[in-house]
């Protein structure tokens, strides 16, 4: 068992950011909305993990649990998230505070959601840094101009004193990047960085945070709905649906040879140059309704594979090189729930 | 082939000299559409924006046409002028020998029934207080063409061919999810039987695993009823999949169109290099080697002199600045709008 155990997922001594279990549930006036339910992974330091999946897969929801971003009528259920050793969900506001922006910084999809209009971005930048360091304020804004220089702003000294609406998208992403990595993160959330962004933009934006982590050497998760920025971005990929990981490994190997029913759904229903003049393979049906989540297995209802006990939760099981199934068509392939202690 | 060069240069897509006019649905011509800009404290006018800028191609009975280019670029534009939901400054819309742009009254509701569109946001462009129903049956009703039981008839038979059950049919549009909605704006935009849909960001706000439906289905439908599309996305890989020619946009130009095969295997326009590298996952594959363009792009308020693109371009020459690139075909049935189209 301990053979599995440590041949499936690193140990714990070398994980940064542990997700064991998360749960995180919305009470509406119709029910409780189950947004994540049971989600474990890990990000080792200085590595890059992909989160991907579909609106309402939980992705994103799972990304704000992790920065205690999470406002009633949400609440975090059960589970720990373990950060640098301490579990980050029993800490206060106030501690957590010292934590968020510091060692833990996310970006978001829309800059403008981050950026505040009336201040000019070096200010913006400067009480970030300020906010976790001793530095007079000359030394901010000096910081402010080097980072800025860093996400290859140009001519930095003037742009410091920019408003974020002099800004294009692409510039202004670049400016909450720099934000984000005032205070040397070890790690950066990075969720739908280049959704709202042209392809050529993406192209920019994408490289610089490659760039950026080689050099200052954090460990990113990434947080998107598109598997080919996963595939460029990361080493490993979590793959949600309906609040629960689907599958778990090497970026490589889930996209060339995928295990849970779903992400072979998703991967061939995906166009291709190879697909051109053929008919697309497609997931019947359509995301289930969270108020109404099947029993067992989210994906039961979609599934070509079906079968009675689908209807159980099948639990993620290890399938061997690193890889992780949540499925029970791997039921012999090894004992369950490796890492959902 | 050399004495229709000048002809060629003119309307870039004509598939060969041997084409018939009898294959061409939709010929465009010199299409411009500007819109005024207003500014200072009297809102004077002070310039145009230059949304669509001199863009010629046709597009063949039963093709689909797809169009990319990134947010600005001016395709919706241009498809949006196509059929006459913009009013171009100048150009021509050929639609079966027709000028669209020239028709009003009786000719033009006629011509619309030809014209449909299917748009982005099934939502905003869906009507929330009608039921399903009447949402499909509204072209038939203002076209006054099917009287009431042969509508009810028609609606049924619409609703089935997209894959929506009859008892949808009493339902409102937001009881759907975003797959089914786009379905039902299909099934509308089919009911008077066009013979041309503008599709604009048809699966764009839809998730991947609904996405792959709704492409069949347009497929299925363009088989079926011999529908010529003009398929407008900025997801390339979409585009690719389901045009037979393309089009790329740059502020307001169309600078490069082939058969999807030919361009996404040899662009020869700087820029659509550069746009089809971008692609995510691309890179990961080893397809294509990534161009990371430097820069924005520049304001359609005041593009650039000569090859608006050349304030990007890694091959840009002096001649960029001077000489508009036209659009002209550097390898057979292949239109490219570069100085160095050849080089590349």
């Amino acid at each position: 068992m301990t053979g599995v155990r440590a041949a499936a997922s690193p140990g714990p001594s070398d994980a940064l950011l542990q997700v064991k279990n998360l749960k995180t549930y919305f009470k509406t006036r119709s029910g409780v909305v189950k947004a994540v339910d049971g989600v474990s992974f890990e990000v080792a330091a200085g590595a890059s993990v992909g989160i991907v999946g579909e609106s309402g897969s939980g992705k994103s929801v799972t990304s704000l649990s992790i920065m205690r971003l999470i406002e009633r009528p949400g609440f975090i259920a059960g589970g720990e998230i373990i950060f640098q050793g301490r579990d980050v969900v029993g800490l206060s506001e106030r501690q957590f505070r010292a934590v968020r922006g510091r060692d833990l910084a996310l970006v978001f999809q829309d800059p403008m959601s981050a950026l505040n209009p009336v201040y000019p971005v070096g200010k913006q930048i400067a009480e970030a840094l300020r906010a976790h360091q001793a530095l007079t304020s000359t030394q901010a804004m000096e910081r402010a101009v080097e980072l800025l220089a860093l996400v290859g702003i140009s001519a930095p000294e003037r742009r410091v004193h920019d408003y974020p609406h002099k800004l294009s998208g692409g510039m202004r992403q670049r400016v909450t990047i720099a934000m984000a990595l005032a205070n040397e993160p070890s790690l950066l959330i990075l969720d739908e960085p280049t959704t709202a962004l042209d392809v050529t933009i993406q192209a920019q934006i994408l490289d610089l945070v490659r760039d950026l982590r080689h050099r200052v050497h954090t460990a990113v998760l990434l947080i998107t709905h598109d598997i080919g920025v996963v595939a460029e971005m990361c080493e490993e990929v979590v793959v949600m649906y309906g609040g629960q990981v689907m599958e778990r490994g090497h970026v490589d190997q889930v996209t060339r040879d995928p295990q849970h029913p779903y992400t072979i759904g998703l991967l061939t229903s995906t166009p291709t140059p190879e697909m051109k003049g053929h008919r697309l393979a497609t997931i019947g049906g359509t995301v289930p309704n969270p108020l109404h989540m099947p029993p067992g297995c989210p994906f039961q209802p979609r599934c070509p594979q079906a079968m009675d006990i689908c209807a159980t939760p099948p639990g993620l099981r290890a399938v061997g090189d690193g890889r992780t199934v949540a499925c029970w068509l791997y039921e012999d392939s090894a004992p369950p729930a490796v890492i959902t202690t | 082939m050399a004495s229709t060069d000048q002809q060629k240069e003119q309307y870039p897509s004509q598939g060969s000299a041997a084409a018939a006019d009898e294959d061409i649905l939709l010929d465009v011509r010199n299409l411009k559409t500007y819109y005024p800009a207003h500014s200072g404290v009297l809102r004077r006018q002070q310039n145009w924006v230059q949304a669509v800028d001199d863009v010629s191609f046709t597009i063949r009975r039963g093709e689909t046409f797809g169009l990319v280019g990134e947010s600005g670029c001016g395709k919706s534009t241009l498809g949006r002028s196509v059929v006459r939901l913009e009013k171009p400054q100048s150009g021509q819309v050929l639609f079966d020998g027709e000028d669209v742009l020239a028709q009003s009254g009786r000719e033009l509701k006629r011509l619309r029934r030809d014209l449909q569109v299917v748009f982005q946001d099934p939502q905003a462009s869906l009507d929330p207080r009608m039921k399903v129903r009447d949402i499909i049956a509204e072209g038939l009703v203002v076209q006054g063409t099917a009287g009431r039981d042969e509508r009810a008839h028609r609606v049924a038979d619409l609703a089935s061919v997209v894959g929506l059950r009859e008892e949808h049919l009493d339902r409102y549009a937001h009881e759907f999810s975003g797959g089914q909605r786009q379905r039902i704006g299909i099934a509308r935009a089919l009911a008077l039987r066009p013979k041309f849909v503008l599709a604009d960001e048809p699966v764009s706000a839809l998730d991947m695993s609904v996405q792959s439906q709704v492409l069949n289905l347009l497929n299925d439908l363009q088989e079926e009823f011999g529908l010529t599309y003009l398929f407008i996305a900025h997801d390339l890989a979409v585009v690719e999949y389901i045009s037979d020619r393309v089009g790329v946009m740059y502020l307001g130009k169309l600078v490069e169109v082939a058969s999807s095969e030919e361009l996404y295997a040899d662009p020869r326009m700087p820029y659509t290099q550069a746009l089809l590298s971008a692609i995510p996952g691309n890179n990961a594959t080893g397809r294509r080697e990534r161009i990371v363009l430097s820069g924005e792009v520049p304001s359609p308020l005041n593009p650039p002199s000569g090859c608006r693109f050349r304030t990007r371009c890694w091959m840009a020459q002096s001649v960029c600045a001077a000489e508009v690139p036209v659009l002209r075909e550097v390898a057979p049935h292949h239109w490219a709008a570069c100085h160095f189209a050849e080089a590349s």
